[in-house]
This record gives C-alpha cells, sequence and structure tokens, in this order.
C-alpha cells in the first residue's frame, strides 16, 4: 500500500462566535486521496466544503481553530508555522479558485503574475528563465499567441481565459496536487466543458493529483474517481464515483440526486430535499 | 396556442449601450448593440424561456420587456397595446400587468424593510389600496408562497435564500399581475432549494394561470419549466419553438454546442439508481 | 492618447476661461470701487471719475474681461498719459496698494510657498502612508488605536491652535527651534530646516491624519481581496503579498487625492503661513484680504483655480499610468 498523496483525518475545523462560544464548520471529515488520484467533494453552501480546501492549503481565515490531521505524502502538514506551510503551498498543492477576474491582480500582467509563482518556489530562477515557464504554462492551458498575451493584463482576457491563466500559475511549479474550488462555476457552460476537457488533459499528461470541490452534481460524476458527500461540515457519503451514483447509500445523497434538475430526464415534479436540507437562514451561515 | 392572442408581445427590439471610456473630443463612443432585432410573443399560461450565455443579450432582453430599461428601437405590447413609451400612470398601469423576480434575493428586497413593507410596497407606489389591510394581505400571499404568514414583520436577512426568493416572488404577485418575467430567479440558489422554488413556480402556473417569461443560462431548469424555448446569441434569436423540439432536435449550430456542453451524469448510472429507487419504493 | 490629451487640455483652457470670468464678475460686483481706493485723502468725486475713465472702470462688464483676458496674454497699460503702469504678460492685474503687478508679487513669494508645500507633502505622505499601514497590519492592538487616535486629533484640532502651541512649545518653552527666518537653502541650510519644520509639521499634521485613515481602510479591503488570497496560495512571502499585491492597488486613490491637495497648497497655506510670518502666497493672501486690496485677490484667486484644474488633468495622466484598466480603454 503506498502513502497516500493527502490523508484528510478527524479534520475539525471551528469559529469562536460572539457568545464565547464555538462553531464547527467541519467535523471529523477524513478521505485520502492517492498520489495521482481524483476526489471529489460535493455539498451545497455551507456543507464546509470550501474550509476544507482552505484548511489543506494553510488558508483558513485568522481565528479559525483547527484539530484533527492533515497529511501529504505522510507529513503532518496541519497547523504547521505559516513560513514552513508557505513553502508547500504554490509549490507541491496548488489552488485554483471560483472567480478568475477577481482572483487575479488587475494591476500586473498575466505573465508577471505567473512567474511570481514559479519565483516564488525557485529563489535562483533568472526573471528570464521564469518568463519562460510562464510562457510555457500558458502554452500548455492553450492561450494562443501566449508569449505576447504574457503582457496583457487580466481585464484584457475572457473569463474562460483568465480561468486558463489561473490554472496556468497553478502548473507553473509542476505540484504533486492540484485543489480546485469551484473551477467552473462562474463560467459559461461551453466555457465550463474547455476548461474541465483541459483539467482532464492536465491530469492525463502530468498525472497530478486532483482534489475538486463543487456544488455541480453533474460536473463531480465526470471528472473524479472518488466522491465525498459533505452536508453540515459532515461527510455523509463517501464513494467511488460510479457507486455514488448508480447506487447511493445515505438519504441525503439521494435526495440531492433527485432534486438535480436534468436535460434528459421527463419532465415532472421535483423531488425536493425536505428535512434533508440545511437551507439556514442566512444570518446562520457564517 | 396560437389561437388565442399574446399577453405580451416584443417586436424587434434593439438596445444599445454606449461603451465606457472616454473617446476623444471628437470621436464617436463605440456602441454595443447588446440586443438586436428580438421578437417574443408570451401567450397566457405558458412559460416562455430564454435561454443563452453570458452578454448573450438574454437579461438586456428581460429589461426591455420589463419596461425597466428603454429600447433603442422595437416595439412592447401587452395585452394588444403599446406600452414602449408608457410613462406615469401608464406605465403604472402597465407594471400591474407585467413584474419581475430577480436573481439575487438579497440585493432585491430592501434589508431595513419588514416583509410587510416590501410585498406591499407595489401597490402603494401605484397609489392603489392594499385590499383587506396590510397585514391580511401579507399573511395570504406568504400562504400562496409557502412561507409562514406569522413571518411577514420580519426582515429578510432572516430569512434563507430560498425563502427571500419566495418573498420576491410574493412581491411581483402582490399586484396581481399576469406576466412574471424571472430573470434568472433560481440561479443562486442551491439545488435543493432550487426545486423547490421551481415547484413552487410551477404549482402557482397550474392554480393562477400565470404566464412567465423566464431568463436562464441553466439548461436542465430550463427544460424543467418551459413550454417553449429561444435561444439567444450575440443579441440575437438564433432558434425558437416547442421546448421538446429544441432540446430533442436542435437545429441550430450554437443550440446543438449549447446542449453538448451540458455535463451530465451517465446515463448507465442513473439507470442504475432509478431501478434500485423503484425497488425501494416497491418494497417499502 | 494625443486626441485624448488634445481634448483634455481643450477643456482646461475653458475651465480656465470660465473661472476668470466667474471670478472677474464677482469682483466686479462685490467689491468696493479701485478708484476710491487709489483716490486717496484729498478725494472728490471729480477725481474720481478721472480715474476710473484712466482705468477703464467705466467700460461695460464684457469690454473690461477682454480686456483684462488680453492683458493676461499680451500684457496692457493702467492708464493713458504720464500716470500710466505698464503690466507686462502674463498680467493678472496691477496692485494700486503696492504698486506692483499682481503676477510680479507672487512670482517673487512662490518658491516659498512652493518649499511649505514639498516638505509637507513628503511628510504627510510618509506619515500618513505609514501609519495607515500600520493600523491596517496591526488592526484592533494599540498601535492601530494610537495612529487612529492621532489622525481624529489631526483632524479635529484647528491648524492655527496646533501652529500657536506648537511655536510655544518648541521655541519659547524648550528652546529646541528658533523663530523661523526668512532665508534660503543656500544661505544658511540649517537654520532654513529649522525655520519651514514647523509650518511642514503644522500643515502635515491635517493631511497626514486623513491620509492615514484613507490608506489605513484602503488597505484593509485590498486584503480581502481575492487577488490577495491567490499572492498568499502561491506562497509569496507576507512581505511581497503586502507590498506588491494590497499596498499597489490601495495607494493608487491615495496618489489621485494627493495630487488634488498638493495642487490645492501650491496657491497658498494662507493661515500656517500668516502664523509663521512665512513671507509666501497665503500669507501675502491673507494680508491682501486685510486690506482689500482686489487685484491681488482675484490674481490669487485665479492662479490657485489653475493649479487645481492643470493638477485635476496631472492626476487623470498618473492615474492612467498607475491602473492597467483605465490606461488600455484610454489609448
Amino acid at each position: 500500500m503506498t502513502t497516500p498523496l493527502l490523508e484528510v483525518q478527524d479534520l475539525t475545523i471551528a469559529f469562536p462566535t460572539p457568545g464565547g462560544g464555538s462553531a464547527e464548520v467541519v467535523s471529523e471529515l477524513g478521505f485520502a486521496l492517492p498520489p495521482g488520484g481524483s476526489l471529489g467533494i460535493v455539498g451545497e453552501s455551507g456543507s464546509g466544503k470550501s474550509m476544507t480546501s482552505l484548511a489543506v492549503m494553510g488558508l483558513l481565515p485568522k481565528g479559525a481553530r483547527l484539530a484533527g490531521r492533515i497529511r501529504l505524502a505522510g507529513e503532518d502538514i496541519a497547523g504547521l508555522p505559516d513560513r514552513r506551510m508557505r513553502a508547500i503551498r504554490g509549490d507541491r498543492i496548488a489552488m485554483v479558485f471560483q472567480d478568475p477576474l477577481s482572483s487575479l491582480n488587475p494591476y500586473y500582467a498575466v505573465g508577471f503574475q505567473i512567474e511570481e509563482a514559479y519565483r516564488a518556489h525557485r529563489p535562483r530562477a533568472t526573471r528570464r528563465e521564469a518568463r519562460r515557464v510562464a510562457v510555457e504554462a500558458m502554452e500548455r492551458v492553450h492561450i494562443p499567441d501566449a508569449a505576447r498575451r504574457a503582457g496583457h493584463y487580466p481585464h484584457q482576457f475572457s473569463g474562460g481565459m483568465r480561468q486558463r491563466v489561473m490554472i496556468a500559475i497553478a502548473l507553473s511549479t509542476e505540484p504533486d496536487l492540484l485543489i480546485a474550488d469551484e473551477p467552473t462555476t462562474a463560467l459559461d457552460v461551453t466555457v465550463q466543458a474547455q476548461i474541465l476537457a483541459l483539467l482532464r488533459e492536465i491530469r492525463r499528461d502530468t498525472g497530478t493529483g486532483l482534489v475538486l470541490i463543487t456544488h455541480d452534481l453533474a460536473v463531480v460524476s465526470e471528472m473524479v474517481d472518488d466522491v465525498v458527500v459533505m452536508r453540515a461540515g459532515r461527510c455523509v457519503e463517501h464513494a467511488p464515483v460510479a457507486r455514488l451514483f448508480s447506487d447511493p447509500q445515505h438519504a441525503y445523497t439521494r435526495a440531492l440526486l433527485d432534486a438535480v434538475p436534468r436535460l434528459d430526464d421527463e419532465v415532472g415534479e421535483l423531488r425536493t430535499v425536505r428535512a434533508a436540507a440545511p437551507d439556514t437562514p442566512r444570518e446562520g451561515e457564517r | 396556442m396560437t389561437d388565442t392572442a399574446p399577453l405580451l408581445t416584443a417586436r424587434g427590439l434593439v438596445r444599445e449601450f454606449t461603451l465606457r471610456g472616454r473617446a476623444g473630443a471628437f470621436g464617436r463612443r463605440p456602441v454595443l448593440r447588446a440586443v438586436d432585432g428580438v421578437d417574443l410573443d408570451l401567450y397566457p399560461g405558458e412559460t416562455l424561456a430564454l435561454v443563452g450565455e453570458s452578454g448573450s443579450g438574454k437579461s438586456t432582453t428581460a429589461r426591455l420587456a420589463a419596461r425597466l430599461l428603454d429600447t433603442s428601437a422595437g416595439t412592447v405590447e401587452f395585452e394588444g397595446e403599446d406600452v414602449t413609451r408608457r410613462t406615469g400612470a401608464a406605465l403604472h398601469r402597465f407594471r400591474s400587468g407585467v413584474q419581475v423576480v430577480f436573481q439575487d434575493p438579497y440585493s432585491s428586497l430592501n434589508p431595513r424593510h419588514t416583509v410587510e413593507r416590501i410585498v406591499t410596497a407595489p401597490l402603494t407606489y401605484q397609489g392603489r389600496e392594499v385590499p383587506g389591510g396590510a397585514r391580511a394581505f401579507t399573511r395570504a400571499l406568504l400562504e400562496r408562497v409557502g412561507l409562514d404568514p406569522d413571518h411577514s414583520t420580519r426582515y429578510p436577512a432572516q430569512f434563507s435564500g430560498g425563502q427571500a426568493q419566495r418573498i420576491g416572488i410574493a412581491r411581483a404577485l402582490a399586484v396581481g399581475p399576469k406576466v412574471v418575467i424571472c430573470d434568472e430567479a433560481v440561479s443562486a440558489l442551491d439545488v435543493s432549494v432550487q426545486a423547490q422554488v421551481i415547484n413552487l413556480l410551477r404549482r402557482l402556473q397550474r392554480e393562477e394561470g400565470l404566464s412567465y417569461l423566464f431568463i436562464a443560462h441553466d439548461l436542465a431548469v430550463v427544460r424543467q419549466l418551459a413550454d417553449r424555448v429561444a435561444v439567444m446569441h450575440q443579441g440575437k434569436v438564433v432558434e425558437s419553438g416547442d421546448r421538446d423540439a429544441v432540446f430533442g432536435a436542435p437545429e441550430h449550430e450554437y443550440t446543438r454546442t449549447l446542449l453538448a456542453a451540458v455535463p451530465r451524469i451517465r446515463p448507465e448510472w442513473e439507470a442504475a439508481r432509478r431501478a434500485r429507487q423503484r425497488e425501494r419504493e416497491a418494497t417499502a | 492618447m494625443a486626441r485624448y490629451l488634445l481634448a483634455r487640455l481643450s477643456g482646461v483652457v475653458l475651465i480656465l476661461v470660465l473661472v476668470c470670468l466667474f471670478t472677474f464678475t464677482v469682483f466686479f460686483v462685490l467689491s468696493p470701487d479701485p478708484a476710491v481706493q487709489i483716490c486717496g485723502k484729498n478725494c472728490n468725486p471729480e477725481l474720481i471719475e478721472r480715474i476710473r475713465g484712466n482705468l477703464g472702470l467705466d467700460e461695460p462688464l464684457f469690454t473690461q474681461f477682454t480686456t483684462f483676458l488680453g492683458g493676461l496674454f499680451a500684457g496692457r497699460a493702467y492708464g493713458t498719459g504720464e500716470g500710466a503702469v505698464e503690466c507686462a504678460a502674463p498680467c493678472l492685474g496691477y496692485s494700486f496698494q503696492s504698486s506692483q503687478p499682481v503676477w510680479e508679487m507672487i512670482t517673487e513669494r512662490l518658491p516659498v510657498t512652493v518649499t511649505v508645500a514639498v516638505g509637507a507633502a513628503v511628510l504627510w505622505l510618509l506619515a500618513g502612508v505609514v501609519g495607515g499601514l500600520v493600523g491596517a497590519l496591526r488592526q484592533g492592538t494599540w498601535w492601530d488605536r494610537g495612529a487612529m487616535v492621532i489622525a481624529l486629533s489631526g483632524l479635529s484640532i484647528p491648524n492655527y491652535v496646533f501652529a500657536l502651541v506648537l511655536q510655544y512649545v518648541l521655541v519659547v518653552e524648550l528652546e529646541w527651534l528658533p523663530f523661523p527666518q526668512a532665508v534660503t537653502l543656500a544661505d544658511d541650510p540649517a537654520l532654513w530646516f529649522q525655520s519651514y519644520l514647523m509650518p511642514w509639521i503644522v500643515l502635515a499634521f491635517a493631511y497626514a491624519s486623513v491620509y492615514a485613515r484613507l490608506t489605513r481602510a484602503n488597505v484593509i479591503d485590498t486584503l480581502e481581496e481575492n487577488f490577495v488570497r491567490t499572492a498568499r496560495a502561491k506562497g509569496l512571502p507576507r512581505g511581497q503579498v503586502i507590498r506588491r499585491h494590497a499596498l499597489r492597488p490601495a495607494l493608487t486613490p491615495v496618489a489621485t487625492i494627493f495630487g488634488m491637495d498638493f495642487a490645492g497648497l501650491l496657491g497658498g497655506a494662507l493661515i500656517t503661513e500668516k502664523v509663521f510670518g512665512i513671507n509666501g502666497v497665503g500669507k501675502m493672501t491673507a494680508d491682501a484680504i486685510g486690506r482689500n486690496d482686489q487685484p491681488v485677490i482675484m490674481g490669487v484667486t485665479l492662479l490657485a483655480a489653475a493649479f487645481v484644474v492643470v493638477g485635476n488633468v496631472v492626476v487623470d495622466l498618473v492615474y492612467t499610468a498607475l491602473d492597467p484598466r483605465v490606461r488600455l480603454t484610454v489609448a
């Protein structure tokens, strides 16, 4: 049995509440990802899926309390001091976020923003070498005319191209693990299809492990080997993708699958996730 | 459906926007034609969906049809009368017939007003009396959209996303409209909540004969709700027709691309899951 | 870009002409008859009429205005015959009280005012940005609170009070500084610095307070931006995250208001110059107001307006250079 690339055990994340207590947003979560494997984390808003990814990156908001273990290739990285986490972040684990426009700095050319990621982990790299890597990364994510486009600013790109730039940033350091948090949610459906195809292609070519966080069951069904279904901070079901979609065990998973409108379904009353849906008031969400 | 007259008609809708950014002292500013000659007919009791990607002009079209935005060219007719240039009291009369539900329930509800004030506001603005008094009226309205009538003194922040969207729907219904324009009205909601709101819209249509102009980018949602579909691309309607025709046998290249891009759960998994579900229900 | 500049510059000219017209009209309507002032002790109505005719004050408003504009570009003479005075271009008016063209009076004093403004600007930028940054990065700590309390006092204490207190403490009580003297940098650098230090501090204090609060708010907002999270996700050191990704976007708006504030100061810091007896444009204006020397007041008003209008254009140009999103829509 090989060491998992990423192993999360008993992960619990809590935030202090104004009353002096604390609220758990993730509770006793556990999963493992083999090297080069892919895992989807699905859930509705407030399920704790994004907090999980930020915990792995060591980017939890101030005040968050974390318990449990996060092992990267056997080494526990949960709660590492920021200085040591920095060496891992962006180098061995890279992350792609939901909204590519706001995730890129409008003040710098995209080429520079890719170079910066590379040079953060290759201190002896020259600017020229970093530029070469940046252009190569842009070519790898199929941005046409990469050498010229590297000098352009984020607002000069379309939404899909911006997300390609974000992926190029992540790829520039050849990470072992790529975390994609709702990478296509802000994109149009045709662009989404292109970005998903790109992610598949990258996995095939580089063998990078993938953790895909999404609310979209159909997307996850097309992208990963294993799926974790989260609800209110807990894992309700963890299964290989084929089994999860053909034989869901947990009532919540079934209810979720029933609620998804489909293109090629007979039209009828949508089953709703009655008691199972944590449709909590907004005030309680944070 | 063609034997009755359409409720809401749009002919040759055009909307141009002057792009931001300064042109020179004598230069003309560049103009974007967001909507470029769109024709629509919405019949009583039906749902017409307007689908397309961002920048296709579908939301602008909705706003033109709702008279929230003035047309650059073209006409909007409601119940056979031209309402394109209506203002003042005449526009109010139009608004009593055509209402809008927006995408983000929170930002379209005033956070400092109670539900009662929010849902009676359209009547107040139009200078109409609230039938049966504000409290009773609000309670009845909340019940219609599946909310607890006792919550009429609460504020929007005290509701979940799905509940807030129901308040948005209640506000639209307050004036007794015949047409509700839903501008991405379920797009911001979680799957399970989305299903509830879709079911609510369906029930309201069934029980009260509302007509919907339903703007959405999510084709699967549209498939569940629409009777007819118009596909928009770059400001134009590239294909329109009955839902099953558009989804089953799309004629335009763009419609085919759009449909092909929708992610799907594998049919064999779906079939297996359904078979097991039927088994379970049979034994239960 | 060239076309954009041309458009902006023609706008500037138009605004300046309008400002001239407005100022001219206001002074024409409101101010006491200059002829009466010139007339002196042995005045009689006949003499006043003569002066009025001589200066063209009996002409209609519009004629006087065009004469004034002509003087700006080509120079003019006041009066005719023996008593006539020359006012070379650019003629902003003539102070009969000081027997000097206004332009000359201003240019003599402008270097002093520029010195006051530049020194204060350096101080307030440093203090404001550093204070705001400390406040933002140490949010909620005593550092933050301290900086913000100082900033608040800078905003609430009138600067003439602060100037008098400072002068009393530093010069009279502690004797750390000499009374401000009119020396140039070349004559005695040490005394020059000591003389200007208090005006710089007094002027900078109020501005620094505004800048500290603005910087703090902007940095706090920017640190919440998604692109800052991206920068951290890349594994960049904290210093780089802050300098590159938080500070630059946060300071761009600061740079733009700085341009306006600085341009405004070039028109003279009336109170500060007056309190410290610095012979700059500000003190000259304060004195002119005191003795109702109308041409001087009007000349300074026009000049200050010109600084602000031109400063506005410079700010826009700097902004285009700083923010690529604007740069490319203009080009």
